[in-house]
C-alpha cells in the first residue's frame, strides 16, 4: 500500500542567529539581516514524508509559497529524497497572513493527488503553528496535530502520538489527514550524495529567468525570453526543473489572497529586554524544594 | 550547529590549494561518465563542486549529529549477546543509518554500482571529518576499501553480488586476516579453504582481532595451498557471515570502544575466490593494507583534531597565577606544536592521497585505455611506475607520522588540561585512548618504518624530494629552501652510511632516516603553501597587536620558516646519530635489556 505524501516548507530567516538588525521598525521580521534556513519543523515533517515513502512506497511531493529564493529549501528537499518540488510564487501573494497563506497552499494541494499532508509545527520567524490547521479546514479533511510519533499505517488508517503538552494522546484516524510534526518525531536525514550531485543544478523558470538576466544585462526582453525558455527545455529534459505555480495557475480567489485576503493586523510590537538579574536561595531541603515548585507553578513557569 | 568541514580552516584552504582539477581529470577518466550517470561531474569545475557538497553535508553531520553521540558510544560500547549477535553502541547504529542514509558508504567505487567515484583525497578528507567526531565509527566509515578490493580484484558476477549493497549501506564489511600467531606477519596464517568435489570453497578456523568481524560481508586471507607454506600459499575469499560464521568473543579494549573487534571462528563456511588463488597476500591483501594505512593516517588526523581544540580552547580560558594559562612560554609552546604538528601530518595526508589517486588512475590508464602512440605509451609507464614507488613510501610514512603525531598530540591535549584533562569530564582522555590503537593496526610504526625506509634507501625519496625541489616557490622563502636542500645533501649522505653498514644497521637506524625525509618532505609542502595560488583570510587569536585576520598564505610562511628551522637542528641530530655507527641494540641487547622476569 502506497501513500503519496505532500510537505508543505517554509524558507526562514534563523532567528538562532539573531543580530541587532534584526527587526524592521514596523516590527516585522527583517528579512534580510539574517541568513534563510530550512524552517527546522519542516525538515521533521520531510523526514516523517520520507520515512513513510522508505516503509511503503509513494511519491513525496514538497511545496513552498515565498521569494524566488525559496527555490533554495525545494533543493534541500530533492537533495534529501523528494519526488518532485513546487514553487509558489507571485506578486500578489505578497503580504499573506496565515489565513491567506493556508488558503492558497490548500488550492495547490488539491491539484495534487495525495494521501497525507504534512507541514512542521510552526515556523521559527512567525511561530503562529496557524498554516497547518487551517489548510486543514480548507482542504476539509481531518487533522492530527504535533505528532511526535507515527505508530502504525494499515487500511487507510494511521494511528500517531501526538504531544499535547502535558502528556500524549494516541489518535486514530483514517485517511487523507493532514498532520503537523514536532521536532521530538524524529531526527532529519542528511542530504544524500548522489541527490546533491544531480539536483544542485534544479532550477525554477523564475531563477532561470533572474540568473539570464545578470548574465545578460544588454539583451532585449524577446531575446532573453528566448534564452530563458531553451533553458527551460534543457532542464526539464534533464528532470532538473523545478514546478513553478502562480495564483491563476491555482486558480485561487484574489479576494483570499495576498494582503486583502489577511486580515491579521499588527496590533503592537513590544521589545523584550531581558535584564533582570534578581537571584533567589532556596533551602535545600524538602520544604524548601516543594515551595519553590510551587512558586514556579503559580507563576506559570511549569504548568 | 556544528559543521567539521566549515569550521577547518586549514582543511577549506588545502582543498582549493591542492590539484583537485587533476585529480578529478584522472579518476573521473576524462569525464566520460557524465554520458551514462546524471550525478556524474562533467567538467573537473563541477567535480569540485560536487565534493564540496559532499564534503559540507558530512562535515554537518559529523558536527551535529555524530560528535553528540561520540561519549555515549565510548561509555555503552558494542557487546556480543547470547544469541551470538554483536550489538552495536546506539551511537554507532543510528549514525551508520545516517550514513547510508547520506549514501556515502560507497565513496570511491565506480558509479556504475551506485558509488560516487570520488578520489582517495576527498576520502581522506571526509574520514578525518568522522574520526574528529567518532573515532570508532571510522573503523566502520574508513572499511571501504574491502568494497574497493572486491572492485580492482574480483569477478564481475563477485562485484555485482556485493558493490551495490556496499553503496547503499545495506551491508558493512570486515577485512578477517589477523590469527592468534599472525599478526605483522600475515604469511603464517593457517586459516584452511579447501575445495568440495565440485569446486565450491570452504573454510574452516580461527580468525582474531577483527574490526567489525560481525559486518555482513568478510574478506578472508586463508591458506588455499596447504603444502606450500608462506604468502604464495594465500588466498583471499569473500563470504557472507552466515550460520556457520561464529563471533566467538568480543574484545574488552582501551579504546575505540564503539567499533567491535571479533574473534571469529569459520566452521565449514561456504565462500568465493577472489581473483586468482595465490596471490591472496601480495598482491590484493597489500593492496587493500595500503588503503587502510591511509585510512587509519586520516582517523589518526580526525582524533588529534578534536583534542586540539579542547586544549586550545582550554589554554585561553583556564586563568591561573592572574592570567589564561596561555600566557605562560610553556604552554604557548606545547599548544603551538599540537597545530603544527596537524597541519604536518594533513599535508603528508593529502598530499599522499593525491599521489595514490594519481597512481590508481595512471595504472587504469595502463590497463583499459592506453594511448596508441608509442612515445605517449612509454610516458605513460614511466609515469606510472614513479607515482607508484612515490605511493609505495608515502603511505606508510603518513601512517606512522599521523599515528605517532595523535598520540602525542592527545597526550599533550591532557597535559594542557591539567588535571582536568586525566577526569573523564572532558573528552581528552577517551581521544587518547581512541589514538593508542593508531600506532599498532594496519601495521606498527616499526613495520612502517621498515616500509619507507626502503623508499628511501633506494632512490625514490631523492627522486620525489628533487621534484618537489623543482616547483616554483616564492621568492622570500629561499633561505628556507637552502637549509631544505642542505637537509637533502645531509640526508644522501646519511643514505650512503646506513646502505654500507647493511640491511640491519638500516632497520635500527631506520626512524631516524625516515623522520628526517618526512621533515624535508612537508618542509617543501608548507613552502608550496606559503606560495599557493590561492588565499583566503583566516582570523587569529585576539592579541597584543590587535590584528583579528591574517592571509593564510602568511601564516603558512610562518609555519614553514618556524618548521624547517627548528627540523634543521633536530635533523643534524639525527644525522650525528646515525653517523654514530652506535650497534648496542644490536650487540648488547642481553645485558642492556636484562633476563625475561621471573618469580623468585
Amino acid at each position: 500500500m502506497a501513500y503519496n505524501c505532500v510537505v508543505a516548507i517554509k524558507q526562514v530567516p534563523d532567528t538562532k542567529r539573531i543580530t541587532g538588525e534584526a527587526m524592521n521598525a514596523d516590527g516585522t521580521v527583517n528579512r534580510g539581516a539574517l541568513p534563510a534556513v530550512f524552517n527546522p519543523e519542516d525538515l521533521n515533517a520531510l523526514e516523517l514524508a520520507l520515512d513513510i515513502k522508505d516503509k511503503f512506497g509513494g511519491k513525496v511531493t514538497v511545496i513552498t509559497m515565498g521569494l524566488p529564493a525559496a527555490s533554495t529549501v525545494l533543493r534541500e528537499a530533492l537533495y534529501r529524497g523528494a519526488d518532485d518540488a513546487i514553487l509558489i510564487t507571485d506578486r500578489k501573494a505578497a503580504a499573506s497572513d496565515t489565513l491567506a497563506t493556508s488558503y492558497i497552499l490548500s488550492c495547490a494541494v488539491k491539484k495534487l493527488d495525495y494521501d497525507i499532508v504534512l507541514c512542521g509545527r510552526q515556523a521559527i520567524d512567525g511561530d503562529t503553528a496557524q498554516v497547518g490547521p487551517q489548510m486543514a479546514e480548507k482542504l476539509g479533511i481531518p487533522q492530527v496535530t504535533y505528532i511526535e510519533e507515527l505508530l502504525t499505517m494499515e487500511n487507510r488508517h494511521l494511528s500517531a502520538r501526538r504531544n499535547i503538552g502535558n502528556g500524549w494522546q494516541e489518535i486514530k484516524c483514517k485517511l487523507p489527514v493532514l498532520m503537523t510534526v514536532i521536532d521530538e518525531a524524529n531526527e532529519p536525514r542528511v542530504p544524500v550524495a548522489i541527490k546533491l550531485m544531480k539536483y544542485k543544478k534544479a532550477r525554477t523558470p523564475i531563477e532561470i529567468q533572474m540568473q539570464l538576466k545578470k548574465e545578460n544585462p544588454n539583451a532585449s526582453d524577446a531575446e532573453l525570453k528566448q534564452l530563458a525558455d531553451m533553458k527551460i527545455a534543457e532542464l526539464a529534459k534533464q528532470g532538473l526543473l523545478i514546478k513553478q505555480w502562480d495564483l491563476n495557475e491555482l486558480q485561487a480567489d484574489m479576494q483570499w489572497c495576498g494582503r486583502d485576503g489577511s486580515p491579521t493586523k499588527v496590533h503592537r510590537i513590544q521589545s523584550v529586554v531581558l535584564t533582570a538579574r534578581e537571584s533567589k536561595t532556596v533551602e535545600a531541603s524538602e520544604q524548601g524544594i516543594t515551595d519553590m515548585i510551587h512558586e514556579l507553578i503559580t507563576d506559570k513557569t511549569i504548568s | 550547529m556544528a559543521n567539521f568541514y566549515k569550521d577547518n580552516e586549514d582543511i577549506l584552504f588545502l582543498f582549493k590549494h591542492m590539484d583537485i582539477a587533476g585529480v578529478a581529470d584522472v579518476i573521473e577518466e576524462g569525464f566520460k561518465f557524465a554520458k551514462d550517470f546524471d550525478h556524474a561531474p562533467a567538467n573537473a569545475a563541477e567535480a569540485a563542486e560536487n565534493y564540496e557538497l559532499v564534503l559540507d553535508a558530512i562535515g554537518k553531520l559529523s558536527g551535529d549529529f555524530i560528535w553528540p553521540r561520540s561519549e555515549g558510544i565510548d561509555r555503552q560500547g558494542s557487546h556480543l549477546c547470547e544469541d551470538g549477535k554483536v550489538k552495536y553502541a546506539d551511537g554507532i547504529k543510528e549514525s551508520l543509518d545516517m550514513l547510508a542514509k547520506a549514501h556515502v558508504m560507497g565513496f570511491t567505487l565506480p558509479h556504475r554500482f551506485g558509488g560516487l567515484n570520488f578520489p582517495n583525497l576527498v576520502y581522506s578528507i571526509a574520514i578525518e571529518m568522522v574520526s574528529r567526531a567518532d573515532a570508532s565509527l571510522m573503523n566502520i566509515f574508513g572499511l571501504q576499501g574491502i568494497a574497493e578490493t572486491i572492485n580492482a580484484f574480483a569477478s564481475e558476477e563477485i562485484k555485482q553480488k556485493y558493490l551495490h549493497d556496499f553503496a547503499s549501506g545495506k551491508v558493512t564489511g570486515a577485512m578477517v586476516l589477523t590469527e592468534p600467531d599472525a599478526g605483522s606477519d600475515l604469511q603464517s596464517c593457517k586459516l584452511k579453504a579447501y575445495q568440495d568435489d565440485k569446486g565450491n570453497w570452504y573454510l574452516n578456523g580461527v580468525k582474531r582481532f577483527i574490526t567489525n568481524g560481525c559486518g555482513e560481508v568478510l574478506l578472508v586471507l586463508a591458506r588455499s595451498e596447504p603444502d606450500r607454506s608462506g604468502g604464495l600459499g594465500l588466498s583471499l575469499f569473500v563470504c557472507d557471515r552466515g550460520p556457520t560464521v561464529h563471533v566467538r568473543r568480543t574484545e574488552d579494549k582501551l579504546g575505540i570502544h564503539g567499533s567491535p573487534t571479533c574473534e571469529l571462528f569459520f566452521d565449514n563456511t561456504p565462500c568465493e575466490l577472489i581473483g586468482e588463488r595465490r596471490r591472496g597476500l601480495a598482491p590484493y591483501v597489500m593492496s587493500l593494507m595500503n588503503g587502510a594505512r591511509i585510512g587509519i593516517s586520516g582517523q589518526s588526523l580526525g582524533i588529534a583534531e578534536a583534542a586540539y581544540r579542547i586544549a586550545r580552547d582550554y589554554a585561553a580560558s583556564r586563568k591561573q597565577f592572574g592570567v589564561a594559562i596561555e600566557k605562560l612560554p610553556a604552554v604557548r609552546d606545547l599548544v603551538i606544536d599540537m597545530k603544527l604538528e596537524i597541519e604536518t601530518a594533513r599535508a603528508l595526508l593529502y598530499e599522499t592521497s593525491r599521489v595514490v589517486d594519481y597512481d590508481i588512475g595512471y595504472q587504469k590508464k595502463l590497463e583499459f585505455d592506453p594511448p596508441a602512440d608509442k612515445e605517449q605509451l612509454k610516458k605513460l609507464k614511466d609515469a606510472s611506475r614513479r607515482y607508484g614507488r612515490y605511493a609505495g613510501m608515502l603511505t606508510p610514512m603518513t601512517k606512522y607520522y599521523s599515528s605517532e603525531m595523535s598520540n602525542r598530540v592527545t597526550y599533550n591535549s591532557i597535559q594542557v588540561l591539567g588535571g582536568s584533562g586525566f577526569m573523564r569530564d572532558y573528552p581528552c582522555e577517551r581521544l587518547a585512548r581512541d589514538a593508542r590503537i593508531t600506532t599498532i593496526y594496519e601495521g606498527t610504526s616499526q613495520l612502517q618504518v621498515v616500509a619507507a625506509v626502503r623508499g628511501v634507501c633506494s632512490g625514490t625519496a631523492e627522486k620525489y624530494i628533487t621534484e618537489l625541489a623543482a616547483a616554483n616557490y616564492e621568492p622570500q622563502l629561499q633561505d628556507l629552501l637552502d637549509t631544505l636542500k642542505q637537509n637533502t645533501e645531509a640526508m644522501l649522505n646519511a643514505v650512503t652510511f646506513i646502505k654500507d653498514k647493511g640491511v640491519e644497521y638500516m632497520d635500527l637506524h631506520g626512524r631516524e632516516l625516515v623522520d628526517i625525509a618526512i621533515c624535508i618532505i612537508c618542509g617543501y609542502l608548507f613552502c608550496q603553501q606559503a606560495g599557493s595560488k590561492f588565499d583566503m583570510e583566516v582570523e587569529t587569536a585576539p592579541g597584543d597587536n590587535g590584528q583579528k585576520k591574517i592571509s593564510m598564505k602568511k601564516r603558512k610562511e610562518m609555519i614553514a620558516r618556524r618548521y624547517i628551522t627548528r627540523n634543521n637542528s633536530l635533523i643534524k641530530s639525527l644525522i650525528e646519530s646515525i653517523h654514530s655507527g652506535n650497534v648496542s641494540s644490536l650487540e648488547q641487547y642481553e645485558a642492556l635489556a636484562g633476563p625475561v622476569p621471573t618469580e623468585k
